[in-house]
Parts: structure tokens; sequence; C-alpha cells
């Protein structure tokens, strides 16, 4: 098959399922940093969790009765488009009853059957924004997509803090704030609720599933999390797992090549495959195709022989010109590496230099 | 001139087996076809199309459509019945990234938690020495062939979609025995496989990344009163490989044939500190040498991919391999 023809399928796919859909929900490209952002996607994972491919970055999605609720927002350039597909896959789901809470009774006492003409009540709006990291494409979409949603809350909460039902709610490690105050970015887009703890769980069941977010100290950035939807068995990774590229490792905030392995390993801890190292837990990269626990074993692997090169290199003396020269991720670069873009094949093994030597 | 098609044919009927030793003796000028001339990758093709059309044409099934359902032991006689030697990727075009991770690594990696349930991908399997069995799904209404269901021992149950259904979308995930679907050639079966995930071509090492992709062959025949099942296997992988690697198995029918469950519970099979993966550095691995060394061949063999795949490679051995061999560790 080639990549004409999968694109094709891929179009085919997309229209010839019935509800849910994996709808093509805009056909526009953007840019970001050089890259380009492609077609937006939905791809169902599993019961309530949707995969938005094309963003900047894929954003994960629980999307039910509860309203949405979505880790990462994307670039800021691409919110409109992802507004507008979260309405339209809602469109989707609610023409069929997915997201219905209840069906309301009509007819008499004796009455069993659905009548034909039960209508459905608007989706509930996106209600919360989990930022695993704070690099542009988990961020960049967070003010104007909050803005599109709401919190729902009252009491003496709503009495004292007036705008606090304004915008849906936006969780992240306290360090992502931290930096994106540091970056004077607009308070609209800051996070509305920080965590400093190694674990944070979302206070309710949302979409009929617990949610957790695992923090995972200098990852990609200093602020790094991924979130497990414990429910559906399914977690998005962020930045940790990336199915298209190294992971981007951002030293200067924070990151660090063995961060990103802890985190890989952790989530290889929570994963439990299906059959024969197959399915089972899902797992959502931060870019490129759906995973699982072999995916992700893999990259993980991956991961951990390079840094092993590139240490034994650091050990011999060389520098880091040095250690570029000797291309020790040569035999992963034809499906993991770029020379041009935003994030070279050079500059990832720079980051993994830089932090095996402050590590040092 | 002779194709692959019928030196395999030949190849069982003599009893000849191409295995570590039979590919080693060819490689220094034993068995094979001595007026070949390098075949590029498009005429490797065409002779292959042409070959399994010869091949149709005197199964003696004349009808479009064939039925494929059955119990099939594999014909262990060709390179699938035995171990490899580390370091044996003769035949394989194998990329210079492929080499260098083959290289790195190291087999104590198949003791990790993560890859000891891990089975054969479906391009391995079908290559590899384990039985299948094959039958199939059909529609309640229309009663047509929703698909052929696949089962390898110690692999994954792999349907072959038969109904028309597309291919998923790239983004869609990946498994070890791909997304297939199957189009009629007469009454040969052609399958275009997608959505792999990433294994090896060969278990020694050998990368098959989740990029490739396979056209396969189907073809049911009868041929010394016998049934067979040919599933030729056309991979292409951007990665790993510079050229498609074409491979056939042959599988004989016995329905007496059983294929057992096969379960697997992962243990702690070595204490390692956490996040450990074996692997070797660049350089350092000398277990890559075991193949050369051991039939006397040079260890330039090691790094010649596609080269390794055409007869006039057997003069470069000719000539290299003799004095090497002499000088190989162990030899006299």
């Amino acid at each position: 098959m080639r990549k004409t023809d999968l694109r094709v399928l891929a179009v085919l796919a997309c229209l010839s399922v019935g509800a849910p859909s994996p709808a093509v929900a805009q056909s526009r490209t953007a840019q970001r940093g050089g890259e380009s952002v492609a077609e937006l996607h939905w791809w169902p994972v599993r019961k309530n969790i949707w995969m938005l491919v094309g963003p900047g970055t894929n954003i994960a999605a629980s999307v039910g009765p509860d309203g949405v609720m979505l880790v990462n927002a994307g670039n800021a350039e691409a919110s409109e488009r992802v507004i507008a597909a979260i309405k339209d896959l809602q469109a989707q789901l609610n023409a069929f009853g997915f997201l219905d809470v209840m069906t309301a009774q009509r007819g008499g006492a004796e009455t069993r059957s659905r009548f034909p003409v039960n209508t459905h009540a608007p989706p509930k709006p996106v209600r919360y924004i989990i930022n695993t990291s704070s690099l542009p494409h988990s961020i960049g979409g967070n003010q104007a997509i909050a803005a599109s949603g709401v919190t729902y809350t009252g009491g003496n909460v709503a009495g004292t803090i007036a705008d606090s039902s304004e915008g849906a709610a936006v969780l992240a490690h306290e360090n992502v704030l931290n930096r994106m105050v540091s970056l004077d970015m607009p308070f609209a887009a800051l996070p509305t609720e920080t965590f400093f703890t190694s674990e944070y769980k979302v206070s309710t069941f949302f979409n009929e599933e617990g949610v957790q977010i695992v923090h995972v100290p200098n990852a990609a950035t200093d602020g790094d999390s991924f979130v497990f939807f414990r429910g559906s068995d399914v977690i998005a990774a962020g930045d940790l797992f990336n199915m298209d590229s190294f992971p981007i490792i951002d030293v200067d905030a924070g990151g660090s090549i063995n961060g990103v392995l802890t985190g890989l390993n952790a989530i290889l801890k929570l994963a439990i495959p299906e059959f024969r190292t197959e399915g089972g837990t899902l797992v959502i990269p931060g870019h490129g195709r759906l995973g699982d626990s072999a995916d992700v074993g893999y990259y993980r692997d991956m991961l951990t022989i390079i840094r092993d090169q590139v240490r034994a290199l650091i050990d011999q003396g060389m520098t880091l010109e040095q250690v570029i020269d000797k291309r020790p991720a040569f035999g992963y670069e034809a499906r993991f590496g770029s020379a041009t873009g935003s994030w070279t094949t050079e500059m990832f093994i720079e980051a993994v230099y830089r932090s095996l030597q402050e590590s040092a | 001139m002779q194709t692959f098609w019928p030196t395999f044919v030949t190849q069982h009927k003599s009893g000849q087996n191409p295995t570590s030793a039979g590919r080693a003796a060819r490689l220094l000028g034993g068995v094979g076809t001595a007026t070949m001339t390098r075949m590029r990758t498009l005429r490797r093709l065409r002779l292959a199309a042409a070959s399994l059309v010869a091949t149709v044409g005197v199964s003696g099934f004349g009808a479009a459509q064939m039925d494929f359902t059955g119990e099939w032991p594999v014909v262990l006689s060709q390179d699938n019945t035995d171990n490899p030697h580390l370091g044996e990727y003769v035949g394989i075009p194998l990329s210079q990234e492929a080499i260098r991770r083959a290289e790195v690594w190291d087999a104590s990696i198949q003791s990790l938690p993560e890859w000891q349930c891990r089975p054969h991908s479906g391009v391995y399997i079908k290559r590899g020495p384990s039985n299948l069995r094959v039958w199939k799904e059909v529609d309640p209404a229309s009663r047509q062939i929703i698909a052929f269901q696949t089962e390898w021992l110690r692999s994954t149950n792999t349907p072959i979609y038969m109904d028309g259904r597309p291919h998923p979308p790239p983004y869609a995930a990946h498994t070890w025995g791909g997304f297939s679907t199957g189009t009629w050639e007469g009454d040969r079966l052609r399958v275009e496989t997608t959505h792999l995930k990433e294994d090896y071509y060969r278990r020694n090492g050998v990368p098959q990344s989740d990029r490739a992709t396979l056209t396969e062959y189907l073809m049911r025949r009868r041929f010394d009163n016998q049934d067979y099942l040919t599933w030729v296997i056309v991979a292409y992988d951007p990665v790993y490989l510079t050229e498609p690697l074409i491979r056939s198995t042959e599988y004989r029918l016995n329905l007496a044939q059983q294929v057992p469950p096969y379960p697997c519970t992962i243990v702690t099979e070595v204490v390692r500190p956490e996040g450990y993966v074996p692997n070797w550095l660049p350089g350092k691995n000398d277990q890559i040498y075991s193949f050369s060394d051991y039939y006397g061949l040079p260890r330039s063999l090691y790094f010649d991919g596609a080269e390794t795949l055409y007869p006039e490679y057997r003069q470069k051995l000719e000539r290299a391999g003799r004095t090497t061999a002499r000088n190989a560790p162990g030899r006299e």
C-alpha cells in the first residue's frame, strides 16, 4: 500500500463510517514553526475517548454526557478549527443519542418503547483542558478553547469570584504555570488549577470514569504529565511519546532524556496488553499514530539505546560536535529523524548530550 | 532463464535444504542458477509475477476464486526451518540503518517483560516455521466471504478482509498482523497488508519498521497428489529495506493438524535495574560475525545489504571469502 493509497483510504474511511465518525473536521493547512499542521481528523480510541489529529499535537478528548475534557490544546493558530471540530463531533454523536444523560419518558405509564420523535439536549461545552507540558503545542490553544467552554460552579464560589464560571478550567503541574508566567503569556491562557504533587486526580468522575494526572519530573520540560483515563484504559502521553519524531526535549525548560525515559517506564508499568503484547491499554502519543504498550516499549528501547550510546561517547571525552558526528541515533534516523524543521535529529542529540552533561 | 519460483519447486522435489548451511554453500558457488544475470528490482518483481501466473496455470484449478480454508502444516524445507546465526543477514536487502540496529541488538532484550509475550509479526510469521490454520467468515445474509481468518502457532490471528472495506487511516493503531484486504486475480488471492507493528525480518535483530507494507499472493494447487498452499510475500519497507524483499512459504494440507493454544505468562526472568535495556555499543558486538566466521565467509558480508541478493555476489565472496576463511578465528 503506497502513501497515496493510504491517504485516499483514510478519506474513504472517514466518509464511509457512520456515527460516531472519524470525521474530517477541516481541510486547511496551517504552519507551526516550519512544520506543516495537517488536516484535522477525529479518531475513536475507546469508549468516550477520541484523538484529534493535526492541530500541532494530538489532542485527546473525553466527549460524553458530562461535556468535553481535552488533554492539550494544540497550537494557537489551530484553536478555531479545534473548537469547530469539537462541535462537529458532538453534533454527530448527539444526533444518535450518544451524549444523552437520560432519555426523557414520553407517552403513557405503560409505554416502554422510545418514540421516534425524541430529540436530544444540546451537548455540554468544553469543561477541562489539561496541559501535559509548557511546550507551545500543548498550551497554544488554551486561551481560545478555554474561552469557548465553561466551569460549572455555584454557591460560595460563584458568589465571591464573579468570573469563576467563565471558561473551561485549565489543569497543569505548577511548573507549567511558572513557565507561562515567566514568558508573560496572557492571563486568560494560564492554568486555573495547578498541582505540585506527583499525582493529581480529577475530583469526580468525568464521562463515567476517573481521570488521573501523573507528573513526570524533568522530561520534555520540568512540568510534564501524562493523563490516565482509568475506565477507558487510555493514556494520553503528551510529549513523552511521539510516533513521528524523537521526543522534543527543552533542556532550558528543565527537560532531560532521563526524565523522558522515566515517564515511558512509568507508562509501561501502568499499561497492560490485552493479549500478546497488543491492545489493552491504548496510548495516545503527542504526535503520530495511536499506540499501545508495545509501541511505547519500542520507543523506550530506542531512547535508552541512544542515551547509552551518547553517554558512552561522553565518557570518552567527546565534545557535542564529535558526538553529533558519530550519529548515535543513526539506526533510527530514517524512521524518527529529520534534517529540517523545528525539531531535527541534531537538536535531539544536543538535548540528550546537554541533559546527560548536566546530570553528571 | 530460471526464476526463484521453479528453483523452490526443484528444491522441494530434490530434498535440497537451503537453510543456513545451504545459504552459505550457495554463496560460495554451490547450489544455484549460475547463468542468472543480475535482476533489478522491477525485473525481479516481473519475473516473480510471471512465475506465479505460470504456477497457477498448471495448478489444475480453472475457476475464479479458491478456498484456502484448512489445516496447513508448513513444509520445512526452506529458509524458515532453522534458527539463524547472529549476523546472518544474507538475502535481505537491508539499509545501513537496519544494519546499525542489528549490530547493537542484544538477544537478551527478549527477556524484558515487555517482550516476553511478543508474537511474531505478520511479516516474519509468514516465513516462519509455524503451522497455519485458515477458516472463512461468511456474511449471514449475502453468504459472501467477509474474511479469511488466518492463525499461526505462536502468533496473532489476522483476518484478510474480502468485503471491500477500506484500510484504516495512517493515524490508526498498528498490530502484529497488520490490516489485510484481499482481491481475486483469477483463482489467486492478492493481499495488501498495512498497519504492521515494528518487528523483524529474521529473528536475529534484523529490524522491520512499522512503515513496512506487504503485497502477498496466495495460491492453492495440487502437486504430487497433495494440496499445497503457496504464500508469497513482497515486503516494502522505506526505512529498513533498500529493495523489496520477496519470500515464499509452502504449506501442505493435513486435516489432522491441530494448532494448540499458546498462552504466555510474563515473569521476572532477569533481575535488572529499572529501565535497563540490553544493547551493544556500535563496534563492540563481535557476535555479529558468528555467521561469517562459522562458515568461513568474509566479515564484510555483514554490511553488504541488497548485494547479497544477487548471484554475482558469489563471485565477490569467491574472491574475498577464501582468504578470509583461512584467517577467520577458529579456522586453520
